[in-house]
This record gives structure tokens, sequence and C-alpha cells, in this order.
């Protein structure tokens, strides 16, 4: 945020916290290490709120769990600003020196009072001034999110609502606050650093900036585009108005990983050409003309991923791949010399120095040192700095140079409405077992998989619907229909359905939710489908 | 902790309500608001006897409900149920007799009725043979039988005084003033100890942790004993004035009142005592142990754990109920504080007549009357045995009886039990080790196994092993139960 593409803070702030915010995070669940450090700080005496359709394991361990409707975050994050502005508990002077826009963020969240917020969240008011006070006089506050604030249609709005309220308290660049967006995997940081993003080269430097890619240019001895690329909901669109018509996708699953299923199957099935690099035959492998078998990254293959706190991390290799399948960078360099490009030998090291001469960020961070630190945290600009616990420390400075906007956000409901015919709300997430289209985790035989397809019901939902606990059901949206099992789960309240995506081969989850997309962030809106129950023929 | 391994058993609708109802509701009703209050565990005993409350017994699914709210593991919970005699784990129809079969009510004939349970002293001594109806459901009730109460015999403590009057005096003397007033009158603990009161408050009220507590030990449990149940019935409001004193005194911010389960008359009348005054009491309802009467055992129960005794030191005033320092004095102990503040400070004590006496009840006298008075005025039949302080006390013989009745000697919790010319003396002594091997906690191993033993030793009249288990017992046992649990059983056995 701000332009680095990054949580703000560090696990031993989050440990430190007086205050953790999980906001569209299930965190117990979807992000098991970054939890335990939530959990040493609530053990410790810390505060934990939950915000979140559904009151998940993440909200079980909550001192407060508040369960908003789906899609109604930027109204329950205005009120938050509203009350804390009317309380006196906002910056005045971090506000004054250190942002922007402040006058027109109030004016924008000012018709959002606790009731009008109450009326449109199904938050009750006293519950929402209670987060507000919370937040607002927390010390040492942490605001984390994840998919439940960016699979939706306005994700970028989403998060501008809960990055306004850190500005507005100023609960952001110093030790023990921050903003923290979890990352799903031990290295999406990483892919982002890495210049995987279709604005950015690596070390979040923008395609635009003339400087920034005449440097890689005169490095790589070719032409970049100023133009950006295409994030990934974009290439469906390309494929859909027959733009694109060759993907090369490298350890993904779009076929089963993608918003309407149906879809994204027979657009990836139209290509001229689909290679698909992968350690296992995907169901998108399996619609691929070439398959590269590829090496795991933990175990089998040398380099660095990234944690959720901009942790550089070396990994080593400790065994050797099975037979024929090779390392994701001697796959590249092969692929480049059979396209006429001889990059040489490829060796994970030689890369990393070729990123540290470009990416400022990484210069400092030598493989020693990453290994004498027990790796470190970006921006480590040379080989004597200690790396950045926090980042933006530079808005508490006494003249703020580039001072941080505000950005007021209006409410904008989930594309996917209600009404009669599609009466429930499907909201879809993960399970603790599971990763992701179960390309890794459901190698496995496990009884924790047992029943994990079904879709979960509030008991009150399943008698109104004449659904019976454990009994077959017919789950119907705008856009395809599956059946699935269904079960009674107790913490949905009546109206919201629940349903994970581990399982495609059983149930595929992707058939029946929307790909209305956020314009800036090309996600998926995966968090709010309306769905109709029907018996099962 | 969420991330219990919880019982598969789902609680009814009705024991989530019962148990919401002791801990709060876990979601709103709308379902958008959940909260979760931690460090709760001390709610555990109450949520698993409003879960038998409501249906008879403590099912698996109520246990891991409350298990689960409360953030308890579900062994330790079971731990915990299992503690209590009158929490029952077992299917239990929602209405139950418990019959005492304990001394007073042997000397009466007791017996127990086809479906109905046997108890230990029910604390209705004077009324035996006696009877608790326990009643589950939507508006549960239990009733002591019989439900008349006897004329008490005493012109000081249990004469009434002039509500208020007492506590307005604390505030003028102050703390200091208080204290110097109790301590002039000699209080003395009436709970068995006889620990100086003043001494007591004045060790807590100069401990620097906080918060302070208070707690009035109304868990009378000694067989014979029915005082402090008598007290809480006819004075539950000097006792409340008392403790909001002693809290003054001690500087403590709140009281907790511990009452036995079997007493549901002084449930009652304490429960609408404490309703009027402004002090932050809160009133606690044992589940059938006997060893909960020990002070850090109580605090044990409290906090939501089995009623074990803790090591000592540290000592209550120091490290008391959830480790801080702790005020712990008996209901009879406390009552004398208001009369002593306005001015009657006579050194009377409570006893408990019963046995083969004329006049059973509650006679207050003045320490150093003669035994022989006291048992003349109750009617007493020529005694060939009389139990003094109760279970854990001693058997005089006939030829013991001319004594005072002051601090020298073992007055227990006041306890006068009349054995006559054809009581089952042996049956008694036989009775009392039965109950101390059923009371023992099981903590500490003198005791666990003593008590055991001491049962087995007796049905074989094996003096030699009876003496050495009462040695060992008496030096080893990390509480009073164990230390005494041979004193009456050697004490009897001597007048055989």
């Amino acid at each position: 945020m701000f332009g680095a593409g990054g949580g703000t803070s560090s696990y031993e702030e989050t440990r430190a916290a007086d205050l953790i915010v999980l906001w569209g995070s299930n965190a117990r669940e979807a992000h098991p290490i970054f939890f335990h450090h939530v959990l040493k700080a609530v053990n410790a005496g810390a505060q934990l709120i939950v915000v979140d359709p559904r009151r998940t394991p993440s909200a079980q361990w909550a001192d407060l769990w508040l369960g908003l409707d789906v899609g109604t975050d930027i109204p329950l994050a205005n009120a938050v600003g509203r009350e804390i502005i009317a309380a006196g508990l906002h910056d005045e002077e971090f506000i004054a020196r250190a942002t922007t826009g402040f006058d027109a963020y109030r004016a924008s969240v000012e018709p959002w009072t606790l009731e009008e917020a109450e009326r449109v969240t199904g938050v009750p008011a006293d519950a929402i001034r209670e987060l507000a006070h919370a937040y607002g006089s927390a010390e040492h506050a942490q605001l984390c999110w994840t998919l439940g604030i960016t699979e939706h249609h306005n994700a970028v709005d989403n998060v501008f609502a809960l990055i306004n309220l850190a500005l507005l308290t100023g609960k952001v660049g110093k030790w023990g606050s921050g903003l923290q967006p979890l990352r799903g995997q031990n290295n999406v940081q990483g892919g982002g650093d890495m210049g995987a993003i279709p604005n950015k080269l690596p070390g979040f430097q923008d395609v635009g900036d003339d400087a920034a890619r005449g440097k890689f240019e005169a490095a790589w001895g070719t032409t970049i585009s100023p133009e950006p690329g295409l994030h990934l909901t974009g290439m469906f669109e390309a494929m859909e108005h027959g733009d694109l018509r060759a993907v090369y996708v490298v350890g993904e699953n779009p076929a089963q990983g993608e918003a309407d299923q149906l879809r994204a199957e027979r657009l990836l099935s139209g290509l001229d050409h689909l290679v698909v690099q992968d350690l296992f035959v995907t169901r998108t492998a399996e619609l691929a003309d070439v398959v590269l078998p590829a090496a795991a990254t933990l175990g089998e293959a040398e380099g660095t991923v990234t944690s959720s706190e901009r942790r550089v991390q070396r990994v080593r290799k400790a065994v050797e791949p099975p037979a024929g399948a090779r390392d994701d960078v001697e796959l590249v360099y092969e692929l480049a010399r059979r396209l006429g490009h001889d990059l040489g030998s490829p060796h994970a090291a030689d890369v990393w120095e070729e990123l540290r001469s470009l990416s400022p960020m990484h210069a400092g961070m030598s493989y020693t040192r990453l290994e004498e630190l027990g790796g470190i945290q970006w921006p480590c600009m040379d080989e004597d700095d200690p790396g950045a616990l926090f980042l933006h420390g530079r808005l508490w400075d006494a003249v703020v140079a580039e001072r941080a906007p505000f950005m007021p956000v209006e409410y904008d409901p989930p594309v996917d409405l209600l009404d009669a015919d599609f009466p429930l709300r499907l909201t879809t997430g993960r399970r603790l077992e599971s990763f992701n289209t179960g390309v890794q985790s459901n190698r496995y035989g496990s009884p924790l998989h047992v029943g994990g397809e079904a879709i979960l019901l509030a008991p009150e939902d399943g008698e109104r619907y004449g659904v019976a606990d454990g009994s077959r059901v017919r789950v119907v949206s705008r856009r395809g229909s599956v059946e699935a099992p269904a079960r009674y789960d107790a913490t949905l309240r009546p109206g919201l359905a629940f349903m994970n995506l581990h399982f495609p081969d059983l149930v595929a989850t992707n058939v029946l939710t929307i790909d209305a997309t956020d314009p800036q962030s090309g996600t998926a809106e995966f968090k709010a489908t309306a769905i109709r129950l029907e018996p099962v023929a | 902790m969420p991330d219990l391994k919880l019982i598969d058993a789902e609680a009814t609708a009705a024991e989530r309500d019962a148990i919401d109802a002791v801990v709060g509701v876990e979601v709103s009703a709308d379902g958008r608001v959940a909260r979760r209050d931690r460090h709760r565990r001390q709610l555990l005993l109450p949520a698993l006897r409003a879960a038998q409350r409501r249906v008879g017994w403590v099912t698996p699914g109520a246990l891991g409900y409350a298990s689960r709210r409360l953030d308890v593991p579900p062994a330790e919970a079971y731990g915990v149920a299992t503690f209590y005699a009158m929490l029952s784990l077992e299917e239990r129809p929602p209405d139950v007799l418990h019959v005492c079969t304990d001394l007073a009510c042997r000397l009466k004939g007791a017996e127990v009725p086809e479906g109905a349970v046997a108890s230990p002293c029910l604390g209705l001594c004077e009324l035996a043979p006696a009877s608790l109806r326990v009643t589950a459901g939507e508006e549960p009730r239990e009733v002591q039988l019989p439900e008349t109460r006897l004329p008490v015999h005493g012109d000081r403590l249990l004469k009434g005084f002039p509500a208020g009057e007492a506590l307005a005096r604390a505030r003028e003397l102050g703390p200091e003033g208080v204290m110097d007033a109790i301590e002039q009158a000699g209080l003395l603990g009436r709970g068995g100890a006889a620990f100086p009161t003043a001494a007591k408050w004045r060790a807590v009220a100069g401990q620097p942790a906080r918060p302070h507590y208070l707690v009035c030990n109304a868990d009378e449990s000694e067989p014979g004993t029915f005082k402090d149940r008598v007290l809480m019935e006819e004075e539950p409001d000097a006792i409340v004035e008392a403790i909001a004193i002693a809290m003054l005194a001690a500087d403590c911010e709140k009281g907790y009142v511990y009452i036995r389960a079997e007493y549901p008359l002084a449930h009652e009348r304490m429960r609408d005592a404490i309703a009027a005054s402004d002090a932050d009491i809160e009133l606690r309802i044992g589940a059938g142990a006997y060893v909960c009467g020990e002070e850090t055992a109580l605090f044990q129960s409290i906090e939501g754990y089995r009623g074990e005794p803790r090591n000592k030191p540290p000592f209550p005033v120091e490290v008391g109920l959830f480790g801080k320092p702790t005020v712990v004095n008996n209901v009879e102990t406390l009552v004398n504080v208001p009369h002593i503040l306005l001015g009657d400070a006579r050194p009377t004590r409570l006893f408990c007549l019963s046995g083969n006496v004329a006049r059973p009840g509650l006679y207050e006298r003045e320490l150093g009357t003669p035994l022989r008075q006291l048992l003349d005025d109750a009617g007493a039949e020529p005694a060939k045995a009389v139990l003094l302080g109760g279970a854990a006390g001693t058997f005089l013989g006939p030829d013991e009886l001319d004594i005072a009745l002051d601090f020298n000697v073992t007055l227990g919790s006041g306890v006068v039990m009349v054995f006559g010319a054809d009581a089952d003396l042996r049956g008694a002594i036989h009775s009392i080790a039965e109950f101390f091997r059923e009371e023992s906690c099981g903590q500490c191993v003198p005791c666990r196994i003593g008590t055991v033993r001491q049962v087995e030793a007796l049905h074989r009249n094996d003096r030699p092993v009876l003496a050495e288990l009462a040695q060992v017992m008496r030096d080893a046992s990390i509480c009073g139960l164990g230390q005494t649990a041979a004193n009456a059983v050697q004490s009897g056995l001597a007048l055989l």
C-alpha cells in the first residue's frame, strides 16, 4: 500500500499488539502460521476482534465478532471511521502532517451513522461503536485482512476503506501498529516482489516509469512495453475476445480456480496453444498442449521465498526431484534457449544476484546475509541495512515529503443480487487442511477431507427449504448448478450458505460463482453468489 | 480455547438455555454478534449445576457445551463434575429423594426407601430423620424435609438486630477502628480453628496485591452441624451486613458466600439479603463435597476446579481466592461482628444439640458453660457417649462430661450429639469412618489410602493398625480432613 505491495508490519509486532482486527480473514484456518502469532498476542492479553459474515473458527477465538452481510464492508468501515471522528479518537496531528484528503473523507463517511450502518450491514450499532472505540483507542493495533475483503468486485475500494481507518488514527508506520493483507501461501508475497503483477517490474518498480524500465531494458538487452500487462481476469477477457491465443501457466490451476468455471474451461480449451508447468497433472494440465513437469519449490529446488511480513528467506534443495521433473528456473532457461536466447546455465543464485542489481529494495540481501540473519524483511537497500521491521516510518517524519492520501469510497453492493429466485447468499472460502483447488492437498487421503465438499447451511435454512442434514441438494446460481451434500452448520445465520473450492472434482463450486471483477485488481467476486436450493431429482 | 477436542454429544436446547443463563449467550439473538469472555472457568460449577437442575443429571452434551463455553478441556470438566456427590453423570429421574443416613438420623431410625439415594449429613439433625427432595425441570426445586423449624434458644446472635446500624457504625469507626473493636472483643473464628478474626482482617488489609476477597464459608458440612443453616435462615441480613463490614475493614473489593447445596431455604434467604445490600457479594452454591468446607478447597471449588485443598503456606491472607489476599470467615464468626460493633461483645457460641435429647435444636450459650448444664437444658438421656465437634471431633464417655465448653476443648463446629443407652455406638463409629472414606478428595496419599484402610481395619477390629493409621493421617495429610479422620474413631473405640 502507498505504492508498496506488502503488509506494513512484522509478526513480532503482531505478537505485541493490544488489538488485532481480522477483517474478512479466517486466519485460524487459512493462515495458521500467522494465526499462531495472533494467538500469542491473545494469550498475552491482546483483544481480538473478527469481522466476518461467518462465525468462523477465527471468530470463535475473538473477544468480539461482528457478523456483517456479505459485501457491506465499506458501510461498516465508513461507520467506524465516522464514529472515530465523532468520538474524537482520530489523530489530528498525524492527519494534518502525513495525509491528504481528510475533509473529503470526512464528508464521505458522514452519512454512515451507526444506525444507518446497522441497517445496511446487519451489525448492531453498539457493536460497531465498540469496534470503532477499540481501534481508535488501542495503542498498538494490527488491522489484517484477506480474501473476504479482496474477493469482491470492488476489492480495491474495500482495501481503501480499511487503510483510511489506519490513516485516521495514525496506526501505520510506527512500531506495533500496521496494516496486514495476509498472504495465502508461503510465497505469494514473493511472486509480487518478483514482478508477477501486470504493471510492475521486480521490486515493485512501475513499468510506466521510464528510468526504471530503461534499467531493466539495458540489463536484459530488450525492449519492455510501458503498457501494463494483463492480470488473470483480464487474460480470460482477452481469450473471450480472441486477443489472447496462447497461454503459459506456471503453478496455477485456473480451469478450476476461476470464478464461473464452465466459462474458464471453455476459454482455455479454445486456445491455440496452452502450456502448463506444474507438479501435478491438474485439470488445467489436462487441457494443455504441452505439460512441463516441474520440481517442487520446497525441498527440490534452490532459491528464496518471501513471507507475509516481507521476509525473504532461503529455500534449499534437499532431495532430487522425481525423474523427468525439472526446476522451474531450469525449465524457463531451456524454453528461452529453444526460443533462441541462451541465458547460460541456470542457477538460482545467479538469478538472485541479477535481481539485487536491479531491485533496490533487495540490494542488501546477499545469500550469505539471508542465511546469517534468518531472512531479511524488505526494503534492504545495502549490505549494512538490517531490513525493515515495519514500513512507512517516513509518515512520522517531521516533514512528510510524500503524504498518504485518504481514499473516500462508496458502498457498492455485490453484483449478484438476491431475489425471489436466488434468495440465499453463498460465500466461499478455505478449510484448514486443504489448499485452493486441492492440486496439492487432495493427493493424500485424510479423514479431514471426508465430507469436505459439502455446502454448509444454517439449520433454519435447511428446514425452510426442505434440505435434510446430510442429504444431497442441487445448488443453483445464475451461471450454473452443482450437486453437493448438505450439512447443517449452526455457525451460519439464516440466509448465508458456505462452500469451499477444495474438491472441484467432487463439487465444482466455481461453476456457481460470478466473474464480476474488480477493475483495478482483477479479482473476481468469489465471496458473493446468489443461489437457490433444489431437490436432487 | 476454541480448539478443544470436544465431546460429540450435543446439548439440548433446554440445557443450552440453562447454561447460557449462567455464562451468557454465545451469539446475540439476531446472529450478528458473538463475544468470548476469557477466564471464566469459575463459572463451571454453576453451569453444571444449572444443567443438572434443568434435566436432572449432567448429560455428556451439557458437559461438552459447558466445556466449550468456558474454555475448559472436557476431561477437566469431567473431573470437576465427578468430584461432587450431588452432580450425577449417569441418567437419573428428574425427581430424586436424598435421604440422610448420617449420625443423628441413624439415631432416629433413618431408612432409605426404594428409589431414593442415601446421603451424608444434610444438616437437619435437630429434625432427624431428614431428607432432601430435588426436582429438576423448568422451575427446579429443592425442599428439605421436614419443612418445619424448631424454636432457637438464645438471646444474642439469634435475637435480631437493628439493620444498618452496625454498618453505619463501622463507617464511622473506619477500618482500623472496626478491627480494634473486634480485637478488643477477642472474637475468635467459629469454623473450628479459633483464629483471631481481627488478625486475619489486618493481614489481608495490609497486602499490596489486588483485589482483596472475602469469602463467607457457609459450606457447613460437618455431620451433626446445623448452626450456620439456622443463622442463614433466621439472620441473613445480619450475615450480609457483617460481610459488608468485614469487606470494609479488610479493604476487600468483592465478597463470596459459598453455601452447601443441601440448604435451599438458606440459599433463598441469603440471595434476597445479598440483593438488598450495596456490597459486591456473589452467592455460590456447592454440589455436595464435605472437603469444600476446607478454605483452600473452597477456593478451588469457586474457581471451577476439583475441591482439592492446597498446601499451606502460603496462607489465604496472602494467596487465597484467585491467588489474591482473602479473608475467609465462618458464618457464625461474621454474625458476631454487628453485635460487637453495637456494644454486645458477650462471648457466646452456638451449640447444635441432636441425638437422644428431648429438646434438640440450636442453643446459644456463653463460653465456659458446663456441658452438663447444656445437656440438661436439652433434656438429654443418660448418655453412653457424647460426640463433641462432629465427625472430626471427639467422643466423650459418661465420666468425661463434667467440662466447661470453652476453647480448651474440641468444640469444632459446636456439635453436641448425645448417644443414649440403646444407641449403636459401634455403628456410629463405622459410619464416621465410612464418611471420611467417601469424602476424602483423594489428593494426598495418607488420607486417600488411610481412610480406606481405616474402614477395613475397623471391620477386623485391628486396634494397632487403626492407631498407626490415625498417627499417619494426622501427621501427613495435607488438610484437616485427613488430619482429623481418626479422631472420633479413636475416641469412640476407647468407649466400647
